[in-house]
């Protein structure tokens, strides 16, 4: 009797499935618990990847529950590739449609985050420019120049206060009292780092993908009239998150 | 097949080697002891930089690097990866690495990738498709590849070619050559009920260029019988130290790598272990 | 504010924001590479035990689902609708996950 990997996956992901017939354990009688080792391989490698990609996550839910939801997720969406580091891109989607944690709605942007760090984490290296660069310029000149930030840059922007949920989670940071974030992430070194944006910063630091420093600045102004640019430019810096400075 | 002329010839050293771990390497940079070879999961350095290929690249100027493969699905039903192909080929360009190993196993079926070692039926029909994948393979990343053999837990039906015979015939197909497995032959000859020596007797030593070494769990199936898991969470069991005498002995000395997965442990305990390796490799006449 | 005023006060913040955040001398190279990987790594070794994570799925069907979560986030307090935008929804999505009678 074949077995196909058909049938041999369609097991695997459902213990409520009989084992495939046609698999022996070699002494005369079918694989009954010894199918459950790869079950077991299956469901544990990919719930440690979730644990490890999504720390923040399993700290708020707790081990049990997060152990019990990533059972659920895996077998709904399982790795698309097989470099385990980028498992779980569509877990925040998943979170928000996941019933027992609808409460938490701050969970899925949280995760978002956690996300956007993991990609930063292993994003393309770039020496950060020198930042004098931008104070040698004449005024005229700097409003025209373009900022290429470097390819572990991320903003994560959300309604919750999510970079305070990272922190009073991961640095024993305050309790987080309501409103919304912006959260920038840069890698300085190696270690992605979330930073808290003023109001205006995303906006900025958004434009800046697109158009210039000035145009840019005009945008972050036309939303937020007092844009606190000395901070937001800062976190750049400070996050060696300003790859080039180009002109024309 | 396979034209092994063309084959690099910067060869592993006949010493002992460990998976590497990112919390030991400082450890590495240091105090490396017994430890002369490095072996790295090829999917765990597929990322476009950072600190993985950061750490790589220091430890690529200390050590020789063997890249192991663990998500490729040589055995799967469905066509080669053609992309994470193309990122093997990538790694291995970059880092010019030793040699490069697989698993005779699959792990992605329907798009879908099950991140385990997932087991295949010794038929003509498999032997005939592994064979293609490898060559595929070979050609893809223009080298020759190892193939390691697998932990079983379970055997199937259809079944018509012992393992050493298969491997043996796929190694003669391809032109690839064999990463033994040591803890992997004890565990699926205790497992499946055979004797391990009988399994070394028929397979083509002449074909290894890698050994591995590790430790496995134990447990029973339903009827009570011994079931040994490949959870490389430990040292390794004396037994199989004793079947790694023997392999050495008649093979002669070969590569070997302490593999360490889970519960990884501190840098001492695994530089100790690898040390127990190479006291035995040294013991075996070149 | 006149045009002159304004390019005064962007130039003052760059420098402000650059003065602040020099940037110290780079650690040495491998000083820098120390530390362990964020994220899943690959491997191939089999979970410990065979009895477990494989086997005890919890069915998510709404009404099966018996856990709640149990973490830190007890002690965090944020609304459902703390993100000021009423959540409708949640009442459908319950009555959505009951057997159908």
């Amino acid at each position: 009797m074949t077995v196909t990997q058909t049938d041999f996956r369609a097991g695997l992901m459902d213990a409520a499935r009989p084992v495939p017939p046609g698999l022996s354990d070699a002494h005369g009688a079918g694989a009954g618990k010894r199918f459950d080792v790869y079950r077991n391989n299956v469901a544990v490698s990919l719930t440690e990847a979730l644990e490890q990609a999504f720390p923040t996550i399993h700290a708020l839910v707790g081990d049990e529950f997060f152990k019990a939801m990533a059972g659920v997720y895996l077998r709904q969406s399982p790795p698309a590739s097989p470099i385990l580091s980028q498992y779980g891109a569509t877990f925040p989607r998943f979170l928000s449609g996941f019933q027992p944690v609808a409460h938490l709605g701050y969970l899925p942007d949280v995760a978002r985050l956690e996300q956007a760090m993991r990609e930063s984490f292993h994003a393309g290296d770039a020496a950060p420019a020198d930042p004098a660069a931008l104070q040698d310029l004449p005024p005229d000149r700097l409003m025209s120049a373009r900022l290429i930030l470097a390819p572990a840059t991320r903003l994560v922007r959300s309604p919750w206060p999510i970079h305070s949920v990272w922190m009073a989670t991961n640095r024993d940071g305050p309790a987080p009292t309501p409103g919304a974030q912006e959260v920038l992430i840069t890698r300085p070194e190696f270690d992605p780092l979330p930073t808290l944006l003023p109001a205006g910063g995303a906006d900025f630091i958004e434009a800046l993908a697109t158009h210039s420093f000035g145009a840019a600045l005009a945008t972050a102004q036309r939303g937020t009239p007092d844009f606190d640019l000395t901070t937001t430019l800062g976190a750049l810096v400070a996050g060696r998150a300003i790859a080039r400075i180009t002109e024309g | 097949m396979f034209d092994t002329n063309q084959a690099k010839t910067n060869a592993l050293p006949d010493g002992v080697g460990v998976g590497y771990k990112p919390q030991h390497f400082a450890d590495l940079i240091h105090n490396a002891g017994a430890v002369k070879w490095l072996e790295i999961h090829a999917e765990n350095y597929m990322g476009e930089g950072g600190r993985p290929l950061a750490q790589l690249r220091h430890l690529a100027e200390r050590f020789p690097i063997s890249v192991h493969g663990v998500g490729l699905s040589i055995g799967g039903e469905g066509p080669l990866d053609a992309d994470h192909l193309a990122r093997l080929r990538r790694l291995v360009d970059w880092l010019d690495p030793a040699v490069f190993s697989e698993h005779l196993a699959w792990s992605t079926h329907d798009g879908a990738f099950l991140n385990d070692l997932l087991p295949l039926p010794y038929t003509q029909a498999t032997l005939t498709r592994v064979a293609d994948h490898i060559d595929q393979l070979q050609e893809g990343i223009g080298r020759q590849m190892l193939l390691e053999n697998p932990s079983s837990y379970l055997t199937f039906e259809e079944s018509t070619i012992e393992e050493p015979e298969f491997l043996r015939q796929i190694a003669a197909r391809t032109g690839c050559g064999l990463l033994l497995d040591v803890n992997n032959v004890f565990v699926s000859a205790t497992n499946l009920g055979y004797d391990p020596r009988r399994y070394i007797d028929a397979y083509p030593l002449d074909l290894v260029q890698e050994i591995h070494l590790g430790g496995h769990d134990e447990d029973e199936d339903d009827h009570g019988r011994p079931l040994l898991i490949d959870s490389h969470g430990r040292d390794v069991a004396d037994p199989v130290w004793a079947l790694y005498d023997d392999t050495i002995a008649a093979a002669g000395p070969r590569p070997t790598l302490i593999e360490w997965d889970t519960d990884v442990p501190d840098w001492p305990t695994l530089e100790a272990e690898a040390a127990r390796a190479a006291a035995r490799l040294e013991k075996v006449p070149a | 504010m006149t045009n002159h005023v304004k390019t005064f006060a962007v130039a003052s913040a760059v420098a402000a924001a650059v003065t602040a955040h020099a940037l110290p001398a780079a650690a040495q190279a491998n000083e820098k590479c120390y530390g362990v990987s964020l994220a899943g790594q690959n491997g191939c070794a089999a979970g410990p035990g065979t009895t477990c994570a494989g086997t005890s799925t919890l069915d998510y069907q709404g009404n099966a689902w018996m856990l709640v979560p149990a973490g830190t986030c007890a002690d965090i307090e944020l609304p459902a609708m703390a993100d000021g935008s009423a959540r409708m929804g949640s009442l459908e999505a319950l009555e959505r996950d009951l057997p159908k009678s």
